[in-house]
């Protein structure tokens, strides 16, 4: 058993990337996410294990600052919130675009514009859409407790290293602002200079050696045919991710009549609501995708063989129900339910919505 | 070609060797337009390199204009940064590696317009990193619009009747601006029309990599140029335009020379 802590999500964050060896954090403060740098700050991991932290002009510069390092070779992460997020999506792109492994922690709030600093999913589709410009993907994780805030640093600096690609938490201001109990990781030492050669040493900037040729951190490719298949690498890549990492949590659906389907806050509410509906004598189930990008679109589509219908459940105006209904391809109804702006909505809310749009007919 | 190679071989001996191209030049053919300013200061950067012996040891970050291919030409590893951003890229690289040399090259729309606020804020962090800044005042890549460096009165793509103040704003002298920042260690213009100015710049870059080798702050090294292509005059002639329009405004000299400010004596006394 780790050491077990009481600790806000954000703080989590902070306090497994120094456990998981990351090498730097570059951010900007935002709310509500700001205790990621807070924390870092307070412990001075520069003293025990090296990680740097540096609080940048803006999240422009963070998200270059990691460009910069990841293409280093090394471990490195920034976190912002939403607003944050779209200033860092350029960035995002070259990092996806010179293929370069690293981690981003979104800790969402409404929007759109300034918005609000209460918490929001209005970000799905930024997240696993692209968000920058050009035909990338992020891989994304939804985590839902502030243990798997704990959980998934270790696990998205395993994935980003993996397929050479930068990895999203995505969360929001209700799990970052959250305390929970929290069984923390044992440490784990930093790559020495020896490792990050052997782990990237093929590609990263790391100091030219004369026995080869030049490592180049680029994005750019001006001939159409040789960019073309760049593209098509990336693609490749992507497609890879989709059969080997997608990441849900079913609950109660081997004998549900209808399922909602949830990420993150929004999930946790659904928890309660089904056991609402079930009370009630509905049969009902959830499924959680733990993986935005992939999205469990097989399992939906297993699902969709033999339920009556899905309800997706989301803090924004109804995105993730886009993917939902990709993957039932019209064999079932698939509804909507959210809220905007900032609201969390209920339990009982949830289980009404779902008797009026489905169980209702 | 091959018997043209064979002759200058058979020609050239190590007693009557005078010159030769830096080994930490690679063999590709510079895509710069002839006159212009890039080749030369990619050159200056290879050879200080070379004599430093800091080959492997030296990481580049490029920016986006016509230098964007700079990795093609200086044989070390690289970063290409977006527009701007090179100095944040240089600052990531040098944090998780305190101990390479890091450099950032630049133009002046890069450094001194969308690139401001990183420019400003890495040199008042006094990063331990090289800065070379080349101010062609105009944009060479996109052909020729105006970059904050252009003069009063310059003709451009984007300023046809010449740079109007009240319409574009002043030319930005931001090399004075960095030279009152603190964690600057370094400070200075230079040039490279002449081969006693050229000389004069390596000087400069030498020792700006040595003040990074020392951690005492940043070291920046603009480099006054001519974009013939640009400014749309021969080479010969845009020598002489950058002399008699651009070094009255922009002189040649060191704005700074020390070292970053000891942070004891800012410190509030509580």
């Amino acid at each position: 058993m780790g050491e077990l802590r009481l600790m806000k999500g954000n703080e989590v964050i902070a306090e497994a990337a120094i456990r998981c060896g990351c090498d730097g954090y570059f951010g900007y403060p935002i709310t509500p996410q700001s205790e990621v740098m807070e924390t870092l700050m307070n412990r001075r991991p520069w003293d025990e294990t090296g990680m740097v932290v540096l609080q940048a002009e803006s999240e422009v510069a963070s998200i270059n600052m990691v460009y910069g390092a990841a293409g280093a070779g090394k471990k490195v992460m920034t976190s912002s919130s939403s607003p944050g997020i779209s200033l860092m999506a350029e960035g995002i792109s070259y990092l996806a675009g010179a293929e370069l492994p690293c981690l981003i922690v979104n800790v969402q709030r409404g929007g759109p514009g300034l918005g609000t600093i209460q918490p929001s999913q209005a970000d799905y589709f930024q997240a696993t859409k692209g968000g920058g410009h050009g035909d990338y993907r992020l891989i994304v994780l939804a985590p839902a407790s502030v243990q798997e805030m704990n959980d998934f640093v270790d696990l998205s600096f395993e994935l980003a290293f993996k397929y050479r690609n930068p990895v999203m938490i995505l969360s929001d201001g209700a799990i970052g602002q959250m305390m929970e109990k929290v069984e923390l990781a044992d440490y784990k030492p930093r790559w020495t200079d020896e490792e990050v050669k052997e782990v990237s040493g093929s590609w990263a900037a790391i100091g030219k050696s004369p026995d080869r040729e030049q490592n180049i951190i680029t994005s750019l490719e001006l001939a159409s045919d040789k960019m073309e298949q760049n593209n098509i690498r990336f693609q490749a890549k992507y497609q890879k991710i989709q059969e080997n990492e997608v990441r849900f949590e079913a609950i109660d659906c081997d004998d549900a009549d209808y399922i909602l389907v949830a990420f993150g806050s929004s999930a946790r509410v659904c928890q309660k609501t089904i056991q609402l509906a079930r009370a009630k004598g509905h049969k009902v189930g959830l499924l959680r995708p733990i993986t935005l990008f992939p999205f469990p679109t097989e399992e939906i589509k297993r699902l969709a063989g033999r339920v009556k219908g899905f309800l997706s459940v989301e803090m924004n105006a109804g995105q993730m129900v886009e993917d939902v209904r990709l993957a039932v391809n019209g064999k079932v109804p698939v509804e909507y339910y959210g809220r905007m702006g900032g609201i969390i909505p209920s339990p009982d809310e949830v289980e009404k919505a779902l008797e009026q749009k489905l169980i209702g007919e | 070609m091959a018997e043209v190679a064979e002759n200058i071989q058979n020609i050239i001996k190590p007693e009557n060797l005078v010159y030769q191209k830096s080994p930490v030049l690679t063999d590709k053919v510079m895509h710069y337009c002839p006159g212009c300013s890039h080749g030369v200061v990619h050159k200056i950067i290879a050879e200080v390199i070379d004599e430093m012996g800091i080959q492997e040891d030296t990481i580049g970050v490029s920016p986006v204009g016509c230098s964007v291919f700079a990795y093609n030409y200086i044989d070390i590893d690289w970063h290409e940064a977006a527009h701007g951003r090179a100095p944040a890229v240089a600052t990531g690289v040098k944090r998780v590696f305190p101990n390479k040399f890091v450099f950032s090259y630049q133009g002046d729309g890069d450094l001194a317009a969308i690139g401001t606020a990183e420019t400003m804020h890495a040199v008042n962090r006094g990063e331990n990193i090289v800065m070379v800044f080349i101010n062609n005042a105009i944009y060479g890549m996109t052909g020729g619009q105006m970059a904050p460096t252009t003069m009063v009165g310059q003709v451009t793509a984007t300023t046809p009747y010449g740079r109007d103040v009240d319409l574009n704003g002043y030319p930005l002298k931001i090399t004075e601006l960095i030279a009152q920042l603190p964690g600057a260690a370094y400070v200075t213009r230079q040039s490279v029309q002449t081969a006693a100015a050229v000389k004069k710049t390596k000087k400069a870059i030498r020792k700006a990599f040595e003040i990074q080798a020392n951690k005492k702050g940043t070291a920046f090294v603009e480099v006054v140029a001519t974009c013939n292509s640009g400014w749309k005059i021969s080479p010969v002639d845009s020598n002489e335009w950058m002399e008699e329009h651009m070094f009255p405004f922009y002189p040649l000299g060191d704005l700074k020379d020390g070292e970053k400010e000891d942070p004891e004596a800012l410190k509030m006394n509580v």
